[in-house]
Order: structure tokens, then C-alpha cells, then sequence
């Protein structure tokens, strides 16, 4: 049964909607700021929900007071690496959390193929199951 | 008549530029300016119309007279200690209540912090700088060393040239403050025209007269609270003649730190009499002597502190 319809990458917040305009993709930062959150611009092409630390698309970005500096990181994030996932992490540096607070994607690539499953059979009749992006059979950069 | 009016002049065909005014609590900025700020003429004007222009932009944006957003980038040029750092910091104040920059706050940046030690690092540099100073107002103090014409490596024209960038296509973002001295300002514009051509505003910061040093340092004692004794007031005046004729005078801030030593030698003059009572008044009040005591009187010579 087709329980994701296009394949669509759900990881982080957001990601069950339809993609945030660059207008929502303002607000959200605000409201980092406003918190007083580091946000950083992160990009990969291996969509495994287990590749948790993707590449840094330049440092991230401390003492910033308006979103506009961020959205102009993001479009050059965009323009470099347009078939990409790009998403926006908000670090919360508060002692006790220490942790990134928000995280959204704000790019991804046009065909998303998804998962596969894979079964291995092991000892028995055991059976190993793993997802296996289709994206990942070819070199980094030319998946998508 | 109570369609959703979108600002609050707004009438039929009629608007009215007084309750415009009134709404966006400029005035209150503007007086603040004149309290705080001793003399300053063509600044305080050049800053009226500025605030004019963008209230009246304002209005034509409601009947969609569409005009292009102004440009603001600054020069403030001016000897030491005119007030051109004072200044950029209310620029940023006044500009936000008037809706042209969305935060208000100002980042002051000198050569080092725009400019790298090696290839590649001038550009993330700048850039940085640039993305704080985004909804607010970028001061770059004696932005002259920028250029340096005598070193074609130097990395200074890379960062002009990413600014020059930002200013042309961020305008709506950010205002960019250029701030030293004249003549050096005038060479630094001879040499980058295009700098010179995209900013709009030029604005000198005369010297001050010694009536509006005094001005400023009783302002300044004020916001201390410290006052002068009528003798004391009048050594200050003197003071102050004597030490304009001398090297180095740079205006409010020579003042500043005139009476920083005064204080100094209040303390130590209160200090003296220890034993005896002393009052509220005592303590607040710097007397003649404190003032007289100083080595511009004696032998014509500045005080250790060259400023």
C-alpha cells in the first residue's frame, strides 16, 4: 500500500506539509532567533533517517538578529546544491538541553525514489529487515 | 467609511501627513536628539529630512505611487569625537520606527573585522559581518583603511567589493554607516567610485564651538551626577580655550576625559578632608580647583593622557 505518495523524505518538523515558501521559512527562523538559538544551514544527499549529521554549508551562525543573513545562506545553499535535501537546524546552547531545537527541511531534490526494503535470511528461519535508499545504489553527488 | 484602513492618515482620497507623523512616534526621536545632542546643525537637518522622506514615501506607497526604497547608506565624515558613532547608534533608532530597517540595532566594524589575513578568508569574513548587521544599521569606523592603494594584494578591495555588492542588492536589509576623516574619506572615494556613487547621504560633522563644549560637559556631569560649582564652571571655559589651542583636541571626547580627571581629582581632594562631615552636595560638586589643577593651566602642557 502507497502510504507516502511521491516518496517524500519525512524527517523533521514540517515535513508532512507541503514545502514552506521562503515567507515561512522567515518566520520560523524569527522565531530561532527570538529564542536566541544558532541556526545553521545543513546539506546531504543520503536520505537514510539513521544519517543523522550532514554536511555544514558554512559556519553556523551565532549573535544574528534578523532572518534575512539566513535566508541569503540558504539560497546559496539552493544555488550550490539543488538537488540536495537542505534542511535549517536551530541550536539551543541553554545548559541541560544542549541540543538542536528545531530542524526543517528547506530543499529537496525533484524525483525522490524512497526506500526500499531489504530481507536478509539469517540462522533459522530468522529474518533481518533494513531500508535501503535507492538514491544511495549510486556515488555521492550523482544520486539525484 | 470603516473599510480596513491600512495606516492611520488615511481618508477617501485625502491623507494626512500630520497623524502619519503623530503615529510614528518620530517626533519623540527627534527632541530626544536635540536634548542629547549639543549643536550638530546640518546633521540634526540632513536627519529631518531623511525622516520627511521616508514618512512621505510612506503615504505614496498607500495611493501605490510606487517609487523605488531610497537609498540610505551614510558617509558621516568629521575630526574625532563630533559624535559620528553617537549619531549611526540613533540612525539605527530612528530608521526603525520610520519602518525602514526591521531590528534597529547597530554593529560597528573596523578594517580587521571586514578584512582577512589570507586568500579565501576575506569573503566568509565579511560575510558574517554582514549577516549580523542584517536588519540594522553596519558603522564602518575610518572605513578609508579599507583601501589600501600602495599593496595591490591587499585583500581590502575583495571586501569592498562584497559590501558594494550588498549595498546595491540587500538595500532593504541593511544600512551601511562609512565613517573618519575628511580629507582621507574624500582620497578613499577618489579611488572607489563606486562606493562613492551608491551612497546617497554625505554628512559633515562640523567641529564643535566652546559654548557647546560646555553644553556637552555639563550633559555629560549630569548623566553622572555630578555638577560644577559656578567657579568651576567658569575654569572650564577657560579650560576649554586653552586646550583647543593644543595638540590633539578631539572635541567631546577631550571633554570627556578632561572631566574624568576632574572627578579623579575631586576623590582625592574629598579624600584629603576625610575626617570632617561631609554632605550629599559635597559629593556631587566638582569645584575650581579640581579643574585648575590641571597641567594645561600650569605650564601649557596636556595632561599625561594625550587625548
Amino acid at each position: 500500500m502507497m502510504t507516502n505518495p511521491g516518496n517524500r523524505l519525512t524527517q523533521g518538523q514540517f515535513s508532512f506539509l507541503p514545502d514552506l515558501t521562503d515567507e515561512q521559512i522567515t518566520r520560523q527562523i524569527r522565531y530561532a532567533l527570538d529564542h536566541g538559538w544558532a541556526v545553521s544551514v545543513e546539506y546531504t544527499d543520503d536520505p537514510h533517517p539513521r544519517n543523522t549529521y550532514w554536511e555544514m554549508f558554512g559556519n553556523p551562525m551565532f549573535d544574528l538578529r534578523d532572518p534575512a543573513g539566513i535566508l541569503m545562506e540558504i539560497n546559496n545553499c539552493r544555488k550550490t546544491f539543488p538537488h540536495h535535501y537542505i534542511r535549517v537546524t536551530a541550536f539551543n546552547s541553554a545548559r541541560g538541553t544542549e541540543s538542536p531545537a528545531m530542524s526543517y527541511l528547506v530543499n529537496r531534490p525533484q524525483q525522490e525514489p524512497g526506500f526500499g526494503l531489504v530481507r536478509q535470511e539469517a540462522e533459522g528461519r530468522m529474518m533481518r529487515y533494513t531500508l535501503h535508499a535507492y538514491a544511495a545504489d549510486r556515488p555521492e553527488m550523482e544520486r539525484y | 467609511m470603516n473599510e480596513a484602513e491600512p495606516l492611520a492618515g488615511m481618508a477617501g482620497d485625502q491623507v494626512d501627513l500630520e497623524a502619519e507623523f503623530r503615529t510614528s512616534n518620530i517626533q519623540e526621536v527627534l527632541d530626544k536628539l536635540d536634548r542629547e545632542l549639543v549643536g550638530l546643525v546640518p546633521v540634526k537637518t540632513r536627519i529631518r529630512e531623511i525622516a520627511a522622506l521616508l514618512l512621505v514615501d510612506r503615504l505614496r506607497r498607500q495611493f501605490e505611487l510606487t517609487s523605488e526604497t531610497p537609498t540610505l547608506h551614510m558617509c558621516f565624515t568629521g575630526n574625532p569625537g563630533t559624535g559620528k558613532t553617537t549619531v549611526a547608534m540613533r540612525m539605527g533608532e530612528i530608521l526603525k520606527r520610520l519602518g525602514y530597517v526591521r531590528e534597529g540595532h547597530l554593529v560597528t566594524v573596523t578594517r580587521d573585522d571586514l578584512v582577512g589575513q589570507y586568500i579565501g578568508h576575506t569573503a566568509p569574513k565579511t560575510k558574517e559581518v554582514i549577516k549580523k548587521a542584517m536588519g540594522g544599521v553596519l558603522f564602518i569606523d575610518e572605513a578609508y583603511y579599507l583601501y589600501k592603494p600602495e599593496n595591490e594584494r591587499d585583500y581590502g578591495a575583495e571586501s569592498i567589493e562584497i559590501l558594494l555588492q550588498v549595498m546595491e542588492n540587500n538595500r532593504d536589509d541593511l544600512v551601511v554607516i562609512l565613517a573618519g576623516y575628511k580629507d582621507k574619506m574624500d582620497r578613499f572615494f577618489q579611488s572607489n567610485p563606486g562606493m562613492r556613487s551608491r551612497i546617497a547621504h554625505h554628512i559633515d560633522f562640523p567641529d564643535y564651538q566652546p559654548g557647546e563644549l560646555l553644553s556637552i560637559a555639563k550633559l555629560m556631569l549630569a548623566g553622572q551626577n555630578y555638577q560644577f560649582s559656578a567657579a568651576a564652571e567658569e575654569a572650564f571655559t577657560r579650560y576649554l580655550e586653552l586646550r583647543m589651542k593644543l595638540d590633539h583636541f578631539a572635541n567631546a571626547r577631550s571633554v570627556r576625559n578632561a572631566l574624568d580627571r576632574a572627578r579623579l581629582r575631586q576623590a582625592n581632594r574629598l579624600f584629603g578632608r576625610r575626617s570632617g562631615p561631609m554632605t550629599r552636595e559635597d559629593l556631587m560638586t566638582i569645584e575650581a580647583e579640581d579643574v585648575l589643577a590641571s597641567r594645561v593651566f600650569q605650564d601649557g602642557k596636556l595632561d599625561r593622557d594625550p587625548q
